[in-house]
């Protein structure tokens, strides 16, 4: 086996195994940090090894056993310092074995813990990427703009917070598994958010390894809850935005918009997914939820050949239906959107301005108000809009999409 | 495992009597369920008396030791298998005595 392929195969272990190890070594242990850090010990153990001993026939196997090594010589070392203080430390878990065709996979119960609502919102986004994505900590800290000593202590902070305040280690029950598994699906789509439109003047505007790593996690997710439709939705949503990344940013590092985009460099494959889980969703007959909704309106889109083509009366419908469940301003700014196209700009300015109130601070209500008052041809107006987006506008994409289009007014 | 269930008030009432019966008829629930070790209803922060005796010898000093907006009102100890025991009983007790409620394990 070639150098290459001995890296392809740990690369590829780390991926599909590294949740597993981790899961399985805290449920042993019942400590997140042991599992952690003798998962990553076995990681480094097999790229130290698998070159010279090859690569074993079953490398999850090999990756666990050798992190429940480690973990054993851990807690034999520590054992002798301080037993009872351990004891103590110990992360609950007293539920019975699972019986078989349960949702057993332990990396369910990984996922709701580090997703737990007592814990901050920016803390269960690192700690699902540490220890269900398995990305470092330097890694993460990169990707939230954060120093990587702050990033350390977040995630420390958040497994001393799940020792000492005792948050289970379990899949929450029935009656509150809804709302935890929609608190899961935030902390994903804000990964995939973040990657989706990346802020800070430093980053790459499209951030493809969080869009990816948000998607893997979804994924899973579906596949250790395949009944729920907003998983499907949430995963459907993702997959028909990623899609169109390829057509999103222009060669010369500009933002393209969606009417604007080659839609002969939409990833097809991604497209056809994307609908195969909308039509599952329409089938199953069951009011869907906000991600679903979401996913339906990028179906939409993703359905025109031509921007001309698209079904402008079906998405405004999709979003009085997104309405009744989130009466929030940026929905109804997103409804503008799609009225414009239906009954003209000036009947969509109308709607927008309504929200000023609420929305004055956020980029996109700048930017949809100067594109309508440009398409109005009110250019200074719309002039003054687009100079208050850019100041606003976070993504450096955009930020260059915005000042051509305020550049080119008239 | 216990938890101190701190009521955090913003206001200087206490609690109305249809707060107190509904705070007793949960205190009830809770011993039966095995979940109350303790619980109190507070005076006044105006009535604390911090003491300092670190030093030569003790110093009083009327009021609390840290004046705030929001005050320590009164408080549960309770018994819990784990935090999510401990939030279901703490968002019920929120309810019932109208007020915000801060959990923290015991260590």
């Amino acid at each position: 086996m070639s150098a290459v392929d001995v890296r392809e195969a740990i690369t590829r272990a780390h991926r599909e195994e590294w949740a597993r190890v981790v899961a399985a070594l805290t449920r042993r242990f019942g400590d997140l940090d042991i599992a952690e850090e003798a998962a990553a010990e076995a990681f480094a153990t097999a790229v130290e090894r698998w070159p010279a001993d090859g690569v074993p026939p079953n490398p999850g196997a090999w990756l666990t056993t050798t992190a429940n090594r480690k973990a054993i010589d851990r807690i034999r070392r520590e054992s002798k310092r301080d037993d009872k203080q351990k004891q103590a430390q110990m992360v609950y878990d007293d539920d019975p074995p699972e019986p078989p065709g349960a949702i057993d996979d332990e990396r369910l119960r990984l996922i709701f813990t580090c997703c737990h609502p007592a814990l901050a919102m920016q803390t269960r986004v690192a700690l699902t990427l540490r220890m269900v994505g398995g990305l470092t900590v330097p890694e993460i800290a990169r990707a939230f703009l954060v120093q990587e000593t702050t990033m350390e202590k977040r995630i420390t902070r958040a497994k001393a917070k799940i020792k000492a305040a005792r948050i289970p280690y379990r899949v929450p029950s029935a009656e509150d598994l809804p709302a935890r598994v929609s608190g899961v699906l935030a902390v994903l789509y804000l990964v995939f958010n973040e990657g989706y439109l990346a802020t800070g003047p430093d980053t790459d505007p499209v951030r493809h390894d969080l869009t990816a790593e948000a998607i893997r996690l979804t994924r899973l997710i579906r596949a250790l809850l395949p009944e729920d439709g907003e998983v499907a939705g949430l995963l459907a949503l993702m997959l028909l935005i990623e899609a169109r990344r390829a057509a999103r940013v222009s060669g010369s590092g500009e933002l393209v918009t969606l009417g604007e985009q080659d839609r002969g460099a939409w990833d097809a494959a991604l497209i056809a997914e994307g609908h195969r889980l909308v039509r599952e969703r329409l089938a199953a007959g069951v009011a869907p939820g906000r991600y679903q909704i979401h996913a339906a309106i990028n179906a939409v889109h993703t359905s025109a050949r031509d921007v001309r083509d698209t079904d402008w009366s079906q998405v405004v419908a999709l979003y009085d239906q997104l309405a009744r469940l989130d009466p929030s301003p940026i929905v109804a700014l997103n409804r503008a959107i799609a009225v414009a196209e239906l009954d003209g700009p000036e009947v969509a300015l109308a709607a927008v301005e309504q929200l000023e109130d609420q929305l004055a601070g956020y980029h996109a209500y700048h930017v949809t108000r100067a594109d309508m008052l440009r398409r109005l041809g009110r250019s200074q107006q719309s002039r003054a809009a687009y100079d208050k987006a850019i100041e606003l506008a976070g993504n450096t994409a955009e930020t260059a999409y915005l000042t051509r289009r305020r550049d080119q007014l008239g | 495992m216990q938890y101190l269930v701190s009521v955090i008030d913003d206001t200087a009432g206490l609690a109305t009597p249809d707060e107190m019966a509904a705070i007793s008829a949960f205190n009830e629930r809770l011993k039966a369920e095995g979940h109350w070790v303790f619980a109190g209803g507070l005076a006044a922060p105006s009535t604390a008396t911090v003491i300092d005796n670190r030093g030569e010898e003790a110093i009083f000093t009327d009021g609390p030791f840290l004046e705030s907006k929001e005050h320590l009102a009164g408080f549960w100890i309770m018994e819990a298998s784990d935090l999510d025991v401990a939030l279901r009983l703490a968002a019920e007790g929120s309810k019932h005595c109208n007020r915000k409620l801060e959990v923290r394990p015991f260590r």
